[in-house]
């Protein structure tokens, strides 16, 4: 093997190319080298857990990446939001997959993409259908996984009504991450999300069936907490349902030791055949989303960065290499190569250290300059922490806040691609502006004039004047000469 | 006296397959399938058939 610089430039990570610059230039020039990249806020043992894990650390998602395999479709109840005929490829959301797999072909699927990806750190069973109650599968799928990868991340979502049977497996089998996806601790809330379940050998439905799920979810929860095992809620946002009714789930999950609360907005729409989408229930806009964020500060801690993946997503959050890597393209022998994934981890490791030190001085920055207007930007990145995206190649921009309080990651907004082959739509263009309400500054590595003019006269000011920096390097510098000068936002 | 499984609404998830006490049903082909002999509808075992008490397309798994 060769040694990992070098080999890196074989890599096809999302951001060698900066990771390559970075490490070539000597590496960290900061004077906090050797010191832990650990937020300070973080106990050391849970940042252990953490740190490679895109799901459960905001800042771990710029660097790593998860592949989610279909292997458990059997499911024990059904939800008002999913319907399980629908399957297309084109579809990005949960529960929507293009293959099923045996564990057998999990195992290639997962050993063929640690191959090519790098950045890959977990491996994920979220559905289609349910993880534990399709246990066989699941356990056979890990087992195997562990035998060939065995610094991978073994990770499940559930609904947790067959949770509390398998805790102490998963225990065993050092699954360290469990979501379990809680949408309401009131039975009469639940009888509307959830028209039956599968228990004990027979269907329950209405206010018994969301009362027996409520029990299970709460036990469940309660065992992975006593056994050290972090846990994140997924709880999906329905208006008029139980939008209000998740601050009480924040405040019982938080209770029973929940690590996240991961709010997520109902996707609604009659052509996915569910029963919310052909009755016209609706999901919540990004600002409602956000409204009902902000109002669960300060509860358990939130996950803002989720993207809402496919059951069968390959990549870092945000992305989705799954269709590289279907079966007819995996050969039927495939070994292991563990070289891409060490070399990519020595270098982050360096880089990581560089970006905790700058997102300091930037926080320190934004804070110091003093009270000024909180301001909302939205940034196009390819990974890595840096705005390192054009502006018309963003399929989503990732949105931060700075005020007095500092920089916060607030959450991310889906866009059609304006620039596809080289020329831009005009009618994505006006979808991305609206996508972009809210929103003060647009930071991106590139843009043109003409877009860039068209966000202006919609009161939004773009700039790619911080090209390849970090984050909130670029986010610092502007707070900080907006609040001396407000007129100079976006020229600073 | 047996069930039967409409291939065309199948979503082929298997649950029917591990909550059968009969050890009736088998991925078959395309689809899973309801062995007719072995099917006892459930009868001693549980007070509702299994397969069509899980199934998540209604009308799906039906008696034959």
């Amino acid at each position: 093997m060769s040694a990992p610089a070098i080999s890196l430039e074989s890599l096809s990570t999302t951001f060698g190319d900066q990771l390559l610059a970075t490490v070539k230039a000597g590496g960290c020039a900061s004077s906090s080298c050797g010191s832990s990249t650990k937020p300070n806020d973080t106990d050391p043992a849970i940042w252990e857990k953490i740190k490679d894990h895109p799901c459960f650390s905001e800042e771990a998602h710029h660097y790593f990446a998860r592949i989610h395999v279909a292997v458990a479709p059997g499911c024990n109840i059904q939800c008002n939001y999913c319907n399980r005929k629908y399957d297309c490829a084109n579809e990005s959301r949960p529960g929507v997959v293009s293959e099923k797999l045996t564990p057998d072909q999990a195992l290639r699927r997962v050993i063929a993409v640690a191959n090519e990806v790098p950045q890959l750190s977990v491996l994920g069973i979220a559905g289609p259908g349910d993880a534990c109650y399709d246990w066989k599968k699941t356990k056979a799928t890990f087992e195997r996984v562990a035998r060939e990868i065995p610094d991978i991340k073994s990770c499940i979502s559930t609904n947790g009504l067959a949770l509390p049977d398998h805790v102490d497996e998963l225990a065993d089998m050092n699954v360290d991450h469990v979501t379990i996806t809680i949408n309401m601790v009131d039975p009469e809330v639940g009888a509307k999300i959830y028209p039956w379940i599968f228990y004990d050998h027979r269907r329950y439905v209405g206010i018994e069936a969301a009362r027996i799920l409520h029990e299970r979810q709460m036990l469940g929860l309660e065992m992975l907490s006593a056994r050290g095992i972090l846990t994140k809620i997924n709880s999906v946002m329905i208006p008029g349902v139980n939008d209000e009714h998740l601050i009480e789930v924040n405040r019982w999950v938080k209770e029973r030791g929940a690590f996240l609360h991961n709010v997520m907005p109902l996707i609604s729409d009659p052509a996915h055949g569910t029963h919310y989408g052909l009755s016209g229930q609706r999901g919540p806009n990004a600002m409602e989303m956000k409204a009902l964020q902000d109002r669960l500060e300060g509860g358990a801690q939130l996950m803002r960065h989720c993207r809402q993946c496919r059951a069968d997503a390959v990549g870092l959050l945000g992305e989705d290499r799954g269709q590289e890597f279907t079966a007819d393209r995996i050969p039927g022998a495939v070994t292991y190569d563990a070289s891409k994934r060490k070399a990519y981890r020595e270098l982050v490791v360096q880089e990581r250290r560089d970006h905790v030190t700058a997102r300091s001085q930037a926080i320190g920055m934004v804070k110091a300059a003093g009270p000024g207007k909180p301001l909302l930007f939205a940034v196009a990145s390819k990974g890595g922490g840096r705005v390192n995206e054009h502006f018309g190649h963003a399929k989503e921009f990732q949105v931060y806040q700075a005020s007095s309080r500092g920089i916060s990651f607030v959450g991310h907004r889906k866009v059609e691609q304006y620039c596809l082959g080289g020329w831009g739509g005009e009618a994505a263009l006006d979808g991305v502006i609206a996508a972009l309400e809210g929103i003060d500054i647009v930071l991106c590595a590139k843009i043109g004039n003409c877009p860039q003019d068209q966000l202006a006269d919609a009161g939004i000011q773009a700039t790619d004047a911080y090209a390849h920096d970090y984050i909130e390097t670029a986010i610092s510098a502007i707070y900080a000469a907006a609040s001396r000068t407000p007129a100079l936002a976006a020229t600073a | 006296m047996a069930f039967k499984i409409i291939a065309s609404q199948c979503t082929q998830c298997g649950a029917c397959e591990f909550e059968c006490p009969s050890g009736a049903i088998k991925f078959k082909g395309e689809s899973y399938v309801v062995d007719t002999q072995k099917c006892t509808e459930c009868e001693g075992a549980f007070d509702t058939q299994q397969c069509a008490s899980v199934c998540p397309v209604p009308k799906t798994c039906v008696p034959a």
